[in-house]
């Protein structure tokens, strides 16, 4: 089974942002970046998946140069190789970020195609679903479980509170993983060393043809205001400590 | 430039954000001074859109085919894609339920449009709709304009509308027959299932301790059990605390786990991403330990404490103690 697994290059979980001057972006001179949480399990998923059935895993990035560090953590992983979609894409909405990368997934022909189920940056959770559907493919969300059956697949999808269902659909299909659906695995040292030999595939917008005109238009990004007004306890640990529980018992009244 | 509602059934039963859409399509639609419909899809769904004709509205599309009596992305797509070619709105709301999250986009891209999904706050700016959404878990506020042509998708965040600001009125049912291959729906969905039944049911409780990956290694979790118990409190925990196994799935708060609204909730080591905001925005009191203080989840606290959680939080449990037997 060929997998290909879309993921992201995201600023780190920790990282403290800071809105552009042009108010459009954040800085990114100096931060972080890592894979999307959603899309490391993904890429678990896909590597399980070979273990068991034979084939070979294809990590899909699209993103500036600086996603090529992603990428071979991915080869470091275990896929087999890459395909870069080298491109700035702060500013794309969701139509041109999935016509990027289902272009690119049209060269490899998978068998299926695996990515999060929302990206931890912008959150649209819609790339999967969107590549599905430009090309003709079936799909399923929030998936928890994948098991490969002859030319098919059944998934295990949850739904709200607690309930889950099985889904059936034939191959080539498109899922996007839920966390925690599988136990995330850590680079080792042999496979760090073996990404270094690994096949990137390098490709752009312009050679895949795709238009990057959004019809979506992200204008202004600022800091939430609070909708509540706040007591902050400050002071030491124990001060902190003292005071919420003054407050808990004569406030609250639940002491 | 009307204004189109998806709600979503199930089982004959509206899910409890279809009503907080139809509030803010209401909203929107007198705002712009523009006529509102609503629509429902399903096998049978006679007697749901009836009670809709009750409500201010300019129609009420019933989408009725024995394929779309159980959910399939493909199925809703093609059914509702010939409804909006038909109605031709210029807003499609849905809510932003797990079901919207599998069809949605596919439904957007097939009208060539985008989905702008889970929306906090719509404003009409000159005539032209505003949406705010959150970006970075709830970091950062965006504002978004659809740019390309009608209609527009939009996914409107639960909580965010109010069920009971919907307005009375009289509409007209109409029963919508779309065309439906069966050979296009590929996905064959079995029933629905619960894993186990839910032995922890912390709807019930009155103070919840939550913990979230602050609490950084499952060493560390007996540091909130011990505050929990100082306080008489339930244990909780955000979804990468079950994902991990520190906790199990059935103490989960947030979207993908139980919603709660519990007299006080204390939220330790919890950024606030919107999936756990969901589940626990209704606690009449909440609580933040965390060590970043530009985290989201100080957004809705009513008290908060910028600081080491290792340090304070078995420094209230002691408090905690203290004045209890001081009671």
């Amino acid at each position: 089974m060929r997998i290909l697994v879309a993921i992201k290059q995201v600023a780190s979980r920790d990282s403290q942002l800071k809105v552009d001057a042009a108010g459009r972006w954040i800085q990114e001179a100096d931060l972080a970046f890592e894979i999307n949480e959603p899309d490391a399990y993904a890429l678990e998923e896909a590597l399980q998946l070979k273990e068991k059935h034979g084939g070979e895993v294809i990590a899909l990035s699209a993103g500036p140069a600086r996603a090529s560090q992603t990428i071979r953590e991915a080869l470091a992983k275990g896929a087999d190789r890459a395909v870069h979609v080298e491109q700035e894409t702060e500013g794309f909405d969701t139509l041109v970020m999935a016509r990027l990368l289902a272009a690119a997934a049209r060269t490899e022909k998978p068998d299926l195609i695996l990515t999060g189920l929302q990206s931890d940056d912008l959150g649209y959770g819609q790339t999967g679903v969107v590549m599905a559907e430009l090309m003709d493919l079936p799909s399923a969300t929030i998936i928890m479980q994948v098991e490969k059956l002859d030319g098919r697949i059944r998934v295990k999808r949850e739904l709200e509170d607690g309930w889950f269902q099985h889904i059936e659909m034939p191959l080539p299909a498109i899922l996007t993983i839920q966390s925690g659906i599988n136990k995330l695995r850590y680079a080792t040292l042999m496979g760090i060393k073996k990404a270094k030999t690994k096949e990137v595939r390098r490709l752009t917008a312009a050679e895949l043809g795709v238009d990057t005109t959004p019809v979506a238009a992200r204008e202004r990004i600022y800091p939430p205001r609070r909708s509540k007004q706040t007591v902050m306890l400050v002071g030491s640990s124990r001060e902190q400590a003292a005071q919420l529980a003054e407050k808990l018992k004569f406030e609250v009244r639940v002491l | 430039m009307s204004v189109l509602v998806v709600m979503e059934q199930s089982g004959g039963a509206w899910h409890r954000m279809s009503l907080e859409t139809l509030a803010a399509g209401q909203e929107l639609a007198g705002a712009l001074g523009r006529p509102v419909a609503a629509a429902v899809a399903g096998g049978d769904v006679g007697a749901l859109a009836s009670g809709l004709a009750g409500k201010k509205l300019d129609a009420v599309h019933a989408v009725e085919h024995e394929l779309l009596a159980n959910y399939t992305a493909d199925g809703y797509t093609a059914a509702l894609a010939d409804l909006v070619r038909r109605v031709a709105p210029s807003l499609v709301l849905f809510p932003h339920t797990y079901q919207v999250r599998d069809f949605a986009p596919r439904l957007a891209t097939r009208l060539g449009g985008v989905l702008i999904s889970d929306v906090v706050r719509v404003r009409v700016d000159g005539a032209v709709p505003v949406f705010v959404r959150q970006l970075f878990q709830g970091k950062l506020n965006a504002d978004f304009r659809a740019t390309g042509p009608a209609p527009h998708f939009i996914s409107i965040q639960a909580g965010a509308y109010r069920a009971e600001n919907v307005v009375a009125g009289t509409a007209v049912v109409e029963v919508f027959h779309p065309a439906l291959d069966p050979a296009s729906i590929r996905g064959v969905p079995a029933e629905p299932f619960r894993e186990s039944a839910r032995a922890v049911d912390l709807t019930a409780a009155e103070i919840i301790v939550s913990v979230g990956r602050g609490i950084k290694e499952k060493e560390n979790i007996p540091l909130v059990e011990d505050l929990a118990k100082a306080l008489g409190a339930e244990l909780a925990a955000s979804r990468p605390i079950c994902d991990n196994g520190w906790l199990p799935m059935e103490r989960q708060v947030g979207s993908s786990g139980q919603t709660v609204s519990p007299k006080v909730y204390i939220a330790v080591g919890i950024s606030g991403a919107i999936q756990h905001l969901v589940g626990m925005k209704g606690a009449k009191t909440i609580v933040a330990i965390n060590k970043d203080a530009n985290a989201p989840i100080f957004e809705v606290a009513d008290y908060g404490i910028v600081g080491d959680l290792f340090e304070v939080v078995p420094a209230l449990a002691e408090e905690v103690r203290k004045l209890r037997r001081g009671a």
